[in-house]
């Protein structure tokens, strides 16, 4: 496991995603009302491109005619046969105990602390004012 | 059960080699089918309009999943419908996917189902045109399907006899949801054509003669829709059968385009039961009628069965014969299936191959 810096927070707004290539792996980055979450790319439903799918909330009913809608922005749809998939966990809503998407271990740190830290080396130039996304992969 | 993360590259050790019986190519605007349409036709386009047996011509008889019904990564930055680029269709799927034929089933307009006959024929001419000069032409891959306006029967098997020599048409495209169904001795001389230039006759879901999606009714849900296509087909098929068509045309082919297969083993199981008992009722009927199925008609497979585990899948295809199993996907529309990922089994490269591939080389004689 390695750490890679793979965007500054305010690349990323919030509602809004970014794919980054790391170690040849593609990974979206999620800002969810400005917490981030990071998951693989590829659905292992049919391959597709995840990220690049809807990002919607969760819709329930506890009786016909009645709904609830939460979690706002913290599911995302497959941009093929819709599956869902939660950004938290990287769960399916469809198969919920035999398919998920790879999610990964994200920090926001700042800059001031890269620039010390082992990060040092990475090619993304850091700056100490600014605050990065760290994913663990 | 295992967690299934799929994270890298498919494990495709494979050489991908497909033939794709179901594309979905679009138009970016209707103009583009002005070039082969009449003058008389192209005005009356702009004075009526196209007439269809529901409201809003344009729109679908059901609010799909998606817009366009498509995938949402289908969209061509240049702008356009889903499946109007042959760029991105390349880039998408003809290349990734090792499509080596790719067959063209243009959906949109629904000539056929036009309420003014001598438009819908006109249409069938300029659409089927449009495919060759537009796709064939210009991507060896692809392959056109002859529309025809299958509710003036005449007309129909004059387009199919002007199409029937030409190589780049492989097979007569018709949607289920017709004025009567398919069976009825109206469209018998269609059948007799396409037997006469060895064309078969695929039947896509779609349609809009009207009548409501399902049998009980408009449906509220996209979901019930989406289902209501294995009722079609059932009753497509068992129109075709007990009406005589096979025993009449024992040479035609038909395949049963986008309907699912589960229901397929059900259907032929009940209608021979049936037949045992009250074939007296039609007794132009020779032989069980899982037997016409088994020898006159095909299936796609896409939208494939995902049941719970590969061995019923399994026992799906020995159920409905593996040789009669064409492979499709149904690009760019979002229930597309992927060649890799699609079956949900595991097959030997063997079966794989005949499924992707030779099934359908055979069947189109394109080997
Ligand atoms: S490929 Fe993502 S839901 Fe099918």
């Amino acid at each position: 496991m390695a750490r890679h810096i793979v965007a500054t927070v305010d690349e990323i707004a919030p509602g809004q995603r970014r794919v980054v290539s790391v170690n040849g792996r593609e990974i979206g980055i999620f800002n969810v009302d400005g917490e981030y979450f990071a998951v693989g790319n590829r659905c292992p439903h049919e391959g597709a491109s995840l990220c690049k799918g809807r990002v919607v909330g969760l819709v329930e009913a506890s009786e016909p005619g009645a709904y609830q809608y939460s979690r706002r922005g913290e599911l995302i749809r497959c941009p093929w046969h819709g599956w869902e998939f939660d950004l938290r966990t990287g769960k399916s809503w469809c198969e919920p105990d035999r398919t998920k998407v790879r999610s990964y271990e994200l920090k926001v740190e700042p800059g001031g602390a890269l620039v010390e830290g082992e990060l040092r080396a990475e090619t993304f130039p850091v700056s100490i004012e600014k605050q990065y996304i760290v994913v663990e992969v | 059960m295992s967690t299934i993360e799929m994270e890298r590259s498919p494990p495709a050790k494979y050489r991908l080699r497909v033939i794709d019986c179901d594309i979905h190519p679009a138009m970016t605007s209707w103009t583009e089918v002005h070039p082969y349409l009449e003058k008389r036709w192209i005005e009356h386009l702009s004075v009526y309009g196209s007439h269809l047996r529901h409201a809003f011509s344009e729109a679908l008889s059901h609010p799909r999943m998606s817009p366009d019904a498509a995938r949402i990564d289908a969209y061509p930055d240049e702008g356009g419908p889903p499946g109007s680029s042959l760029e991105l269709m390349r880039k998408q799927h003809l290349d990734p996917n090792g499509v080596q034929v790719g067959m063209l089933i243009p959906l949109r307009w629904n000539p056929g189902s036009q309420r003014n006959l001598d438009f819908g024929a006109a249409l069938t001419r300029a659409m089927n045109t449009w495919q060759v000069e537009r796709w064939v032409k210009q991507e060896a891959r692809l392959r056109a399907s002859v529309l025809v306006a299958q509710e003036d029967t005449e007309a129909a098997v004059a387009e199919i006899d002007a199409r029937g020599g030409d190589p780049n048409f492989t097979q007569i495209l018709i949607l289920p949801r017709t004025d009567e169904p398919l069976g009825r001795r109206r469209y018998w001389p269609i059948y007799e054509a396409a037997v006469r230039n060895n064309l078969p006759i695929t039947i896509h879901v779609g349609g809009t003669n009207g009548h409501p999606s399902t049998g009980g009714g408009w449906p509220s849900y996209y979901m019930e829709e989406h289902h209501a296509v294995a009722q079609t087909m059932q009753a497509v098929l068992t129109s075709l059968v007990f009406e005589g068509v096979f025993e009449r045309f024992p040479k035609l082919r038909v395949v049963i385009m986008e309907g699912g297969l589960g229901w397929i083993p059900s259907l032929s199981a009940r209608m021979d039961k049936h037949w045992s008992r009250l074939r007296s009722e039609v007794p132009h009927l020779k032989r069980p009628p899982s037997e016409y199925v088994r020898e006159n008609v095909w299936f796609s497979t896409q939208p494939m069965e995902e049941p719970g585990s590969a061995a019923e899948l399994i026992d799906l295809f020995d159920r409905i014969g593996w040789d009669r199993l064409l492979f499709s996907t149904d690009y760019p529309h979002w229930d597309f299936d992927d060649p890799r990922y699609a079956f949900k089994a595991n097959l030997s490269e063997a079966q794989r191959d005949q499924l992707l591939y030779a099934n359908s080389s055979k069947f189109y004689g394109l080997g």
